[in-house]
């Protein structure tokens, strides 16, 4: 069983790491992606090579690819893009997918994240796409099945798949100087000299953390922008390369790339955000970019509300990437699939 | 109580109350230090039992006001007699048990069940009582009654008392029983959905905080309340304890009501000086509690105001949770950590070691301290008199604490494979062995 290998695996990893002194849990099976910043840029370079060479394949030679596999799909938080990209990118290698949701499963029944992990491994999955709620969940998940869990996004920590497939669209798009286009693979020049500017709801946002945890480590500057409320001043503190513009028109300014995030409804508990004046300080128009960053790229990783954080001439606009985000997403899935499930030694 | 005396010789004693700290022989008889004498001094007794405590620190058996015993109603993470098990294996010869329990300690009946010899404790049990009726915040409870009962406090400890006209009832009740109040100081109002403190840590790991105001305003109100009360009937003297304090600002609000006059006490706990809100790591359910690990200045601060003795005591908050109730996601998570095996070896570690503080004081914090924040006479303390409650330890042994090891029924603890200094050889409580290694 492709699990028990899995899972003993781990167990001599715990022990190994094992010093006496206090230590953190190591939950972390080979080819899981819980954080970006588990990934070296290595990992990057590789899962970004892997994505374009599958992509590139034939249909039926990537059907073959990880063909009768199986992979459990756990949404506890509805999806449209980041599931049917993960299932797509799923069954086009080839992969059994069973999507598994908290509206029609025993989870209504009370069960819990460990028991449905169990379960779904004691039916032969052999990796689960995790999004859930709770900021943490997928940690759990992997120590609790020893299984390579894929972080699909938790609650408001990280979307790290989401990540890499905005820095593939950067890299299509961005105009590199020719040293960094040339390179074989990814290093922490790659990105020098790029600002990307991420407006919004800094605080609730799992794009916002994955990216400003990622970015910077290729060189690139991340700028924070958006009202007290959503963005609190420590949140430069999540590394080197952050840092807070609170006026829109000046990050916009020198802005490479404007990633927009959605304003959050479900996740505003109690707070009072006047929006009529955050569209005004905030909303991407076609007015601002033509303004301040008119060669700038514009990235949203969905869902958007027209109106409120980017006028609809902004999001179908020439310099608007949304799509583009959406096709190099199902790239980069397969790539995480096949790096979870080769890892994994493949079928018993 | 053991019928036979007990000579215990060749032991440093260490006890804050008669300010001694000197290779000193100890007799026990009847449940009470019968004498305290210079080496050889004590001649032959009839009849005892003799321990050697040579190269041992012989102090009065420690005090912890705060901890959870779970019975009646949650003997799946504790029961009294395991809960106690556990105080004696850490040196604690008297423990205060909160009454969140099921139902709440909020009547005489429960009190005395949970004081009845069927429970097997094996330390001196002291239980708080409920402030209000099932702790809902409404209805005062009768405090003389409990306190004839045994209750030495009355707290909602888990639910703060957040209505003013509530606290300011029973603030002034409670004076006039001559019980101190306990408040777990947190405007809940201000932290709904959090799980951490506060700050970079939460914000990286996308967690809701809760912030050191959330404390601070409910320190910084109960305190108003006294001085209205004091204004208003020169009389009346309300105690007011705040449990397991954690943040600066709740501590300056506790110092500058000392200077006033005022009567507060506070209560800190060994993981609010020993760790900080970057232990939480990757989510790990045995770093959350309530209040939480904070930042760094926060820590500092804890370990100043033990130094410089604007804190009283050191108290546990034992707060035992089954494996189940831990190994869920973060936000969902039991609040709380064991502590009862690991407050003297991290006090000795963080306090002693690292901070130069005197043997004498930290046996203060862990037992005459507290003894007196509620008022728990004969304890504490080795003087002629006292109960004959002493624990024994060698400060110089460092030991490995193991979880599975861990007398407590649950082994929810961040301190898992830790070393520590202090290794306990022996609990005594009214005399008679509770505990040997």
């Amino acid at each position: 069983m492709a699990g028990k290998k899995t899972a003993s695996r781990v167990t001599r990893q715990a022990a190994a790491s094992y010093t006496g002194t206090p230590v953190s849990k190591q939950s972390n099976p080979a080819g899981s992606l819980l954080s970006v910043t588990h990934l070296s840029l290595d990992d990057v370079s590789g899962i970004l090579q892997a994505a374009t060479e599958l992509e590139a394949a034939s249909p039926k030679e990537r059907a073959t690819l990880l063909e009768g596999r199986k992979v459990a799909l756990l949404f506890y938080e509805s999806s449209t893009r980041t599931r049917t990209s993960f299932e797509l990118a799923a069954k086009s290698l080839g992969v059994v997918t069973t999507l598994v949701s908290d509206k029609s499963s025993s989870i209504e029944k009370g069960e819990s994240l460990k028991d449905t992990g169990i379960t779904l491994r004691a039916l032969g999955a052999e990796c689960i796409i995790l999004r859930h709620l709770s900021s943490g969940a997928p940690w759990l998940l992997a120590e609790s099945t020893g299984l390579p869990v894929l972080n699909a996004g938790d609650g408001m920590h990280e979307h790290p798949s989401q990540a890499l497939l905005d820095l593939r669209t950067m890299l299509a798009r961005l105009r590199l100087s020719p040293i960094a286009r040339s390179a074989a693979g990814i290093t922490k020049a790659t990105l020098r000299g790029v600002t990307v500017v991420i407006t919004g709801d800094i605080l609730h946002s799992r794009v916002a953390r994955s990216n400003a945890l990622l970015l910077p480590r290729l060189g690139a500057r991340v700028i924070f922008c958006g009202p007290p409320e959503l963005l609190p001043e420590h949140a430069t503190t999540l590394g080197p390369g952050v840092s807070i513009e609170r006026d829109f028109d000046k990050a916009l300014a020198q802005a490479d790339v404007a990633m927009m995030l959605r304003i959050q409804k479900e996740r505003l508990a109690g707070l009072q955000l006047d929006l009529a004046q955050y569209i005004d300080d905030y909303q991407l128009t076609a007015d601002r970019l033509a303004l301040y960053a008119p060669k700038a790229v514009v990235l949203h990783p969905g869902p958007i509300n027209r109106g409120l954080e980017i006028s609809s001439e902004a999001a179908d606009g020439p310099q608007s990437m949304i799509a583009e985000q959406v096709r190099h997403g199902v790239a980069i899935r397969m790539a995480l699939l096949v790096r979870a499930l080769q890892s994994n030694g493949g079928p018993a | 109580m053991s019928a036979k005396p007990m000579v215990i010789h060749g032991g440093r004693v260490v006890d804050p109350a008669t300010g001694t700290d000197a290779l000193r022989d100890l007799l026990l008889r009847d449940g009470t230090v019968a004498a305290v004498e210079k080496p050889g001094q004590l001649g032959k007794v009839q009849g005892a039992t003799v321990v050697d405590a040579t190269g041992l620190v012989v102090a009065p058996g420690l005090v912890d006001i705060h901890v959870h015993l779970r019975e009646p109603g949650q003997s799946y993470k504790e029961t009294i007699a395991t809960g106690t098990a556990a105080a004696a294996a850490g040196g604690f010869t008297s423990v205060c048990c909160m009454p969140n329990t099921i139902p709440v300690n909020d009547t005489p009946e429960i009190t005395r069940w949970m004081l009845a010899p069927e429970r097997k404790a094996v330390v001196s049990v002291f239980p708080i009582g409920a402030a209000t009726v099932g702790s809902m915040g409404e209805k005062l409870t009768d405090y003389a009654a409990l306190r004839k009962a045994g209750v030495v406090g009355v707290s909602d400890d888990g639910k703060p008392i957040l209505g003013d006209d509530i606290m300011l009832q029973t603030l002034v009740a409670a004076a006039r029983a001559g019980l101190p109040v306990i408040q777990h100081a947190e405007d809940t109002r201000l932290t709904g959905g959090c799980s951490m403190n506060a700050g970079p840590v939460a914000f990286r790991l996308g967690l809701r905080g809760m912030t050191v105001e959330a404390e601070a305003r409910i320190v910084e109100r109960d305190i108003k309340l006294i001085r209205e009360i004091v204004a208003r009937d020169k009389h009346l003297r309300p105690h007011l304890h705040v449990a397991h304090l954690s943040t600066s600002r709740a501590l300056e609000a506790v110092k500058q009501a000392r200077k006033d006059g005022l009567h507060v006490t506070c209560e800190v706990a060994p993981h609010h000086f020993t760790l900080t809100d970057e232990a939480v790591g990757d989510y790990d359910t045995h770093h959350k509690m309530n209040p939480p690990l904070r930042a760094e200045v926060d820590r500092e601060a804890m370990i100043a105001g033990l130094l410089d003795g604007s804190i009283d005591a050191i108290a546990t908050d034992h707060a035992p949770h089954a494996a189940h109730e831990k190994q869920v996601e973060f936000e969902r998570a039991a609040n709380g950590i064991t502590g009862l095996e690991t407050a003297l070896g991290l006090t000795l570690r963080l306090l002693h070691r690292k901070h130069g503080m005197k043997l004498e004081r930290v046996i203060h914090l862990l037992a005459l301290g507290p003894a007196q924040v509620l008022n728990l006479h004969g304890r504490g303390a080795l003087a002629q008199g006292a109960a004959a409650d002493v624990v024994l330890f060698d400060p110089g042994a460092d030991w490995t604490f193991h979880a599975s090891e861990s007398r407590s029924r649950s082994k929810n603890t961040p301190f898992d494979g830790w070393s520590l200094p202090g290794r306990i050889a022996l609990t005594i409580r009214n005399g008679a062995i509770v505990y040997r290694r």
